[in-house]
């Protein structure tokens, strides 16, 4: 700096910090109410869910039935039957719901948070994709692959009713890893690339699948067309035990990365900046949406749209900040799915749609109105 | 401080960067200035860790760069990068938060919301702490990532600020505004290494300046020593007229492009 010559101007200087204590940055209220309304609009729905079907379980009989299990009497009057169709048909697959709604919920803000891109989702990755082309050449080739191999029977019969869920899972898993190792340049995943690659790779999935779609039998395309569009139908206590180890993982750890996800929505330099070890937040976030994903459609199929859906209405209500989205998307998540699933056993009862086709029918008209109403808003 | 030794940074054929050296201290702003494409942004990635230099070596406070972690470093320099992407809603204070988050785990402390006010207040955009960032035009874009650096190295002591380009799209006040506020953080103990396009600007706050030519070093030093009529040629390709400011020891460069005279 150089010494003055003679008085200039004066320099601007640093205007005084205000004094301590120093304001709050303004949370709206709708922001800080998301996560409670959510959580009460969940347990609703969880009620609803378990009570409504073929034999009606009104909420007091379904709360009743519930506290008497934990060992509390209430004298809340209920059936024995309603008790049983509760406890062995209707609770499973709640429960299923919550899981598998959370994770794809879950996911989907992950990945939208990963490539920075509001159009992501667990699908472009390679998740889905893989998951359908494993199951669907299960489903077709099985019996070929049986013949040619007499080894598999073994393993077959081993795996049993879980054969098509455990192929499904390596399907996805496969699929995602083989995107993961391709987006890789100099020890970086370069995220540009990986949605190229995940474009790419799900295409060669889906015309494999659309291959063997092709060859295949009519009672083999109605078992791949369920699978497709999938059901929570095969719910059970067993089921939901199976699924849950593999979904602890990423529901507790998931919404925990909301600050890191904040950081890499600057860019991945400016967060490794900010002291982001940005690699292993892409390896945490890909890991975990995967194992998540991958056994959830392993169980129910693919269930499209939601986690799309989901994590977008989160942050119409409650801005861009991962740590609300996050945690909001796994509840709006669980909150859909339960729904939607009682909305599907129950519109055509006694048969049942797929809930995939639900989820894109009631979700898609709905997305669009309030896309509609925040443009009319910001025109106002 | 930063020590940088015969600093050489290749890309396939490319030679962006030759054997550059030099010391920045604490207490010091340094001007780093040079053509487009003479090596200016590569000398700041090879600064901030963004990429690894071919040859030579990065010291930060004595050890290599590439052995500290990164989320040491983030508590002792921030880097202010030439572009940014942030294209989500987040209010503006969120962002200048997004510069503490290094320094706290799960919710800011009370200093932590303090130090985002007056890091705001610094820059003149307190009225705008709620504001959506992509709202913003590009100077107060500019300006409210200038504030997130700001409350990243807040407290620290001896802390870096590596800026590259900080004045682009910033008008004339804030330019000045801006080099007043890292003047004020030198006169606190910071260390600021600033790429600049302005060589007047560069003179006036500038302690030491690196003329960088086609990726190698052309002069380094002192302003009134870097800055002569034929070191500037030797830079830019243009003849400069140096005169006397009328308020300041430093020179004044006026150009004199052919076509002028």
């Amino acid at each position: 700096m150089p010494t003055l010559v003679q008085a200039p101007a004066p320099i601007v200087t640093t205007p005084p910090p205000q004094a301590l204590p120093g304001r709050q940055p303004t949370v709206l209220r709708r922001q800080r109410l998301l996560l409670p309304s959510l959580a009460i609009l969940l347990i609703g729905a969880i009620l609803v869910g378990a009570g409504v079907g073929a034999v009606e379980v009104p909420v007091p009989a379904v709360v009743g039935i519930l506290l008497h299990k934990l060992g509390v009497s209430t004298g809340l009057a209920y059936e024995p039957q309603q008790e049983a169709v509760l406890w062995a048909i209707r609770l499973p697959r709640v429960c299923l719901g919550v899981l598998v709604g959370a994770a794809l919920g879950l996911a989907g803000a992950s990945m939208q948070g990963l490539f920075r891109n509001p159009l992501a989702d667990a699908g472009l990755i390679g998740i889905s994709s893989g998951a359908s082309l494993a199951a669907v050449a299960t489903i077709v080739l099985e019996v070929k692959l049986l013949a040619i191999f007499s080894g598999l029977a073994a393993v077959r019969e081993a795996l049993g009713f879980y054969l098509l869920p455990t192929v499904a899972f390596a399907g996805a898993c496969g699929t995602t890893f083989l995107v993961y190792r391709i987006s890789r340049e100099g020890g970086r995943t370069v995220i540009a690339t990986m949605l190229l690659v995940g474009l790419a790779i799900n295409a060669l999935a889906g015309a494999c699948t659309g291959l063997l779609t092709y060859v295949a039998t009519d009672e083999q395309l109605r078992s791949i067309t369920f699978w497709g569009l999938g059901s929570l139908g095969g719910a059970s206590w067993p089921t939901v035990l199976r699924l849950l180890p593999f979904l602890v993982l990423p529901l507790l750890w998931l919404p925990r990365l909301g600050k890191p996800l904040n950081l890499l929505a600057l860019g991945e330099s400016q967060a490794t900046h900010l002291g982001l070890p940005v690699g292993r937040l892409k390896r945490q976030l890909i890991g975990l949406s995967t194992l998540a994903v991958g056994a959830s459609v392993a169980v129910v199929g693919a269930i499209g749209f939601l986690g799309l859906i989901v994590p977008h209405l989160i942050r119409l209500v409650a801005g861009p900040d991962n740590r609300r989205v996050l945690a909001g998307s796994a509840l709006g998540g669980a909150i859909v799915l339960v729904l939607a699933d009682t909305l599907a056993r129950t519109i055509v009862a006694p048969a049942e749609l797929p809930i995939g086709i639900l989820t894109a029918l009631l979700g898609a008209p709905a997305f669009l109105w309030i896309l509609l109403r925040e443009q009319k808003q910001r025109r106002s | 401080m930063f020590d940088v030794e015969n600093l050489t940074y290749q890309t396939g054929r490319k030679t962006l960067l030759q054997q550059v050296s030099f010391r920045a201290r604490p207490g010091e702003l340094l001007a780093v200035v040079g053509a487009n494409g003479a090596g200016k942004s590569t000398l700041l990635r090879l600064l901030s860790g963004d990429i690894v230099p071919t040859s030579g070596l990065v010291r930060f406070d004595g050890q290599p760069l590439s052995e500290q972690p990164a989320a040491t470093l983030a508590r002792r320099r921030a880097v202010l990068t030439q572009q940014h992407t942030l294209s989500l809603a987040f209010p503006v204070a969120e962002l200048v938060m997004m510069g503490r988050y290094p320094h706290f785990q799960g919710q800011p402390t009370a200093l932590d919301h303090w130090i985002v006010e007056a890091a705001l207040s610094t820059v003149g955009l307190s009225a705008l702490a709620g504001r959506s960032y992509p709202t913003l035009s590009g100077g107060e874009q500019q300006r409210a990532q200038l504030a997130r650096v700001l409350a990243q190295v807040w407290e620290a002591r001896e802390g870096f600020l590596l800026l590259d380009e900080p004045l682009t799209g910033l008008d004339l006040h804030h330019q000045h505004h801006t080099l007043d506020i890292a003047r004020d953080l030198v006169l606190r103990g910071f260390g600021v290494i600033a790429v600049l396009h302005d060589l007047n600007l560069a003179a006036q706050y500038a302690d030491r300046i690196l003329l960088l030519a086609e990726g190698q070093p052309v002069a380094y030093g002192p302003p009134d020593q870097v800055l002569t009529c034929e070191n500037i040629h030797r830079g830019f390709q243009i003849d400069v007229q140096l005169l006397p400011h009328p308020h300041l020891s430093c020179p004044l460069i006026v150009p004199c492009p052919r076509r002028a005279v």
